[in-house]
């Protein structure tokens, strides 16, 4: 059976104001969910991480590239189309914050009853109440706070009113953007352990952004690393974590904060900041001048994404699952920690 | 519809000035219907024998210069001067908002053409661009309510913009997307609806300001004209009068004027909090 999300040399480069320029947000990234897998999206700030969200929820238009979801190519349906078009209700979206997710006007009956309304069949539209109670159950939220504006409620019942509405047209991928990173670390919990729930019980494949790297190799099955708009390094999560190939994914894990201290790996500091989105010269790798390993191939030559030894586990570094990396900053390296596979 | 009276009755409550203000509109809802009923003698008959008296127990208010009841000729005129306010402004709340939601939404051109059309109108000294427009389309109550509507326009319209133009990227309008809104409706059921707190206390001010500029018009001799019973022309005939002592020709209906000036700028507040959920406890 194909993927259920199959995304092939995906771009997105908006217009530098007042010339010619672009910026190159999302630069030819593929990658493909499977039915029912988690797959995790990491990098840092400006990385394109919202970018490639909101071109997989179809809010954003692709300058280039496909996105075929269950057999169709829905890049291609314009903006307007695709809000009636069968696939809007199978790609939802939970957001990061919350308080900002919510209409102000709109208790959170009329929140979770909105997809309902517009998308929903004739027979949930006919039940509205009852649909709208069931879901209120299904996330945890006390039906009696249903008559409730979005000001009335907690941060953790702010976002289980966004996980009820994302989930009432049971789709099949939902794409979660930092669905935690605006809350208490209490509520995190909570709120996780409901959508892991959520997944097992409704069968959702789900796309996972985060900061949090504990996070996200405890609740995915697959990550993707991205770093200026590319994927660096991508495979299964326990494979990516314990063997990072990729200096940046090195440098991320470095930085994830150890339970026990004496297992703690060195830190990988990254100097310098990152290379400009506008234009980057397409023969640069992208990491070149914050990389430890960075050398004179690496302006000369982008590295793609190559396979190294585990099935599924892919990085875009020249050096990456070399055996004896280059001389110049491979102690850097070393004192990481990591073995010298 | 109880929660809303609920909360109305809240707002009133933990608000003195505003249920102040209430009530004066109120009483002058209540005047405009009922005014000429009121009114104890014909507003407009007049009686020469009568001319220029003080106010006394058969004329509250005093008499003008051709003996007519300036009592009843303030109560008469609340009618008009609300009328041509309430209809400027809801004209011009209605296109102006309905112009910068459009503007601060969809940007690109319409946002160009909206920003000079509107930067246009606000280049003139308003008042003399309201004098131009009844002066050139004739002096009539519709053309009065016309140049209101016009002068105001901009306020509204760059409120508008301003308003929908912060919301336009939030979380809330992308998950309205996500649930099947086309833009239109997102425009209007989901951004602008949010507008409504400011754009109240902005209608609200603003209806001082159009009964102002109203009786200014007539004050000039360019609005309603006489003998109709209409405070800004009552002001400006009893302007005259005020250096040889009769000044209760023009005070009182300078009062009523100030008061619906009063009442309405008061009134802003208060309106925001009833249709602001966010006030809602």
């Amino acid at each position: 059976m194909s993927a259920l999300l199959d995304v092939r040399a995906l771009t997105k480069r908006f217009p530098v104001r007042g010339s010619e320029r672009r910026v190159h947000a999302v630069d030819d990234v593929s990658f493909t969910i499977e039915r029912g897998e988690s797959v995790g999206l990491v990098g840092e700030s400006g990385c394109g991480k919202s970018t490639l969200v909101r071109l997989v929820t179809r809010l954003l238009d692709p300058s280039d590239g496909r996105i075929v979801f269950a057999g169709r190519d829905v890049g291609v349906i314009p903006p307007a189309q695709f809000t009636h078009a069968p696939e809007r209700r199978l790609i939802q979206m939970v957001f990061q914050d919350p308080a900002d997710s919510l209409n102000p006007r709109f208790t959170a009956f009329d929140t979770i009853a909105e997809p309902l309304r517009r998308l929903g069949t004739p027979a949930q539209r006919a039940a509205l109440a009852d649909h709208v109670a069931e879901l209120a159950d299904l996330v945890g939220l006390p039906r009696e706070l249903l008559g409730r504006f979005p000001h009335q409620l907690s941060g953790g019942q702010q976002q289980r009113v966004g996980i009820a509405r994302a989930i009432a047209l049971r789709p099949r991928l939902l794409v979660l953007d930092e669905p935690t990173s605006a809350l208490d670390v209490s509520v995190q919990a909570t709120i996780l352990h409901l959508l892991a729930e959520l997944r097992d019980r409704l069968g959702m494949s789900y796309l996972f952004v985060s900061h949090d790297l504990n996070l996200v190799r405890l609740l995915t099955d697959r990550v993707l690393v991205m770093y200026l708009g590319k994927i660096v390094e991508s495979g299964r999560s326990e494979e990516v974590f314990d063997r990072p190939a990729h200096p940046y994914t090195r440098a991320l894990m470095s930085a994830v904060p150890a339970p026990d201290p004496a297992a703690r790996r060195a830190r990988i500091a990254l100097v310098g900041e990152p290379r400009s989105p506008i234009d980057p010269p397409p023969t640069v790798c992208r990491f070149h001048g914050r990389c430890p390993d960075g050398v004179e191939r690496c302006t000369r030559e982008m590295p793609v994404l190559r396979p190294g030894p585990a099935a599924d586990h892919l990085a875009a570094c020249h050096f990456g699952f070399a055996v004896g990396a280059p001389a110049q900053g491979s102690g850097a390296r070393r004192s990481g920690g990591e073995p010298a596979a | 519809m109880s929660a809303l009276l609920r909360h109305g009755r809240y707002v009133l409550g933990e608000n003195p000035v505003t249920a102040v203000a209430f009530g004066l509109f109120v009483v002058l809802i209540l005047l405009a219907l009922v005014g000429p009923s009121l009114a104890p003698h014909d507003p407009l008959a007049s009686d020469t024998a009568r001319k220029l008296e003080p106010p006394s127990a058969r004329y509250w208010f005093g008499t003008d210069q051709v003996g007519r009841d300036i009592l009843s000729r303030v109560l008469v005129a609340t009618r008009l001067d609300l009328a041509i306010s309430l209809s400027a402004v809801t004209l011009s709340f209605v296109v102006g908002s309905g112009l910068g939601a459009s503007a601060g939404f969809f940007g690109g051109w319409t946002d160009r053409i909206v920003t000079r059309v509107t930067d246009t109108i606000m280049a003139f000294p308003l008042f003399v661009l309201a004098m131009a427009i009844v002066a050139a389309l004739g002096n009539t109550l519709a053309n009065i309510v016309y140049a209101t509507a016009i002068i105001n326009l901009p306020f509204y319209a760059r409120m508008a913009r301003a308003e929908v133009n912060v919301r336009r990227e939030a979380g809330f309008v992308e998950a309205a997307r996500l649930s099947g809104n086309g833009s239109a409706r997102i425009l209007t059921v989901h951004v602008f609806p949010n507008c409504l707190p400011p754009m109240m206390v902005q209608a609200s001010l603003n209806l001082g300001w159009a009964i102002l500029n109203a009786a200014g018009l007539s004050f000039i001799g360019l609005g309603v004209r006489p003998p109709t019973p209409e405070w800004g022309i009552m002001v400006a005939e009893g302007a005259a009068f005020i250096v040889s002592g009769e000044w209760w020709i023009a005070l009182f209906p300078g009062l009523a004027l100030m008061l619906a000036v009063f009442c309405f700028n008061l009134l802003g507040d208060g309106l925001r909090d009833l249709i602001d959920p966010r006030r809602r406890t």
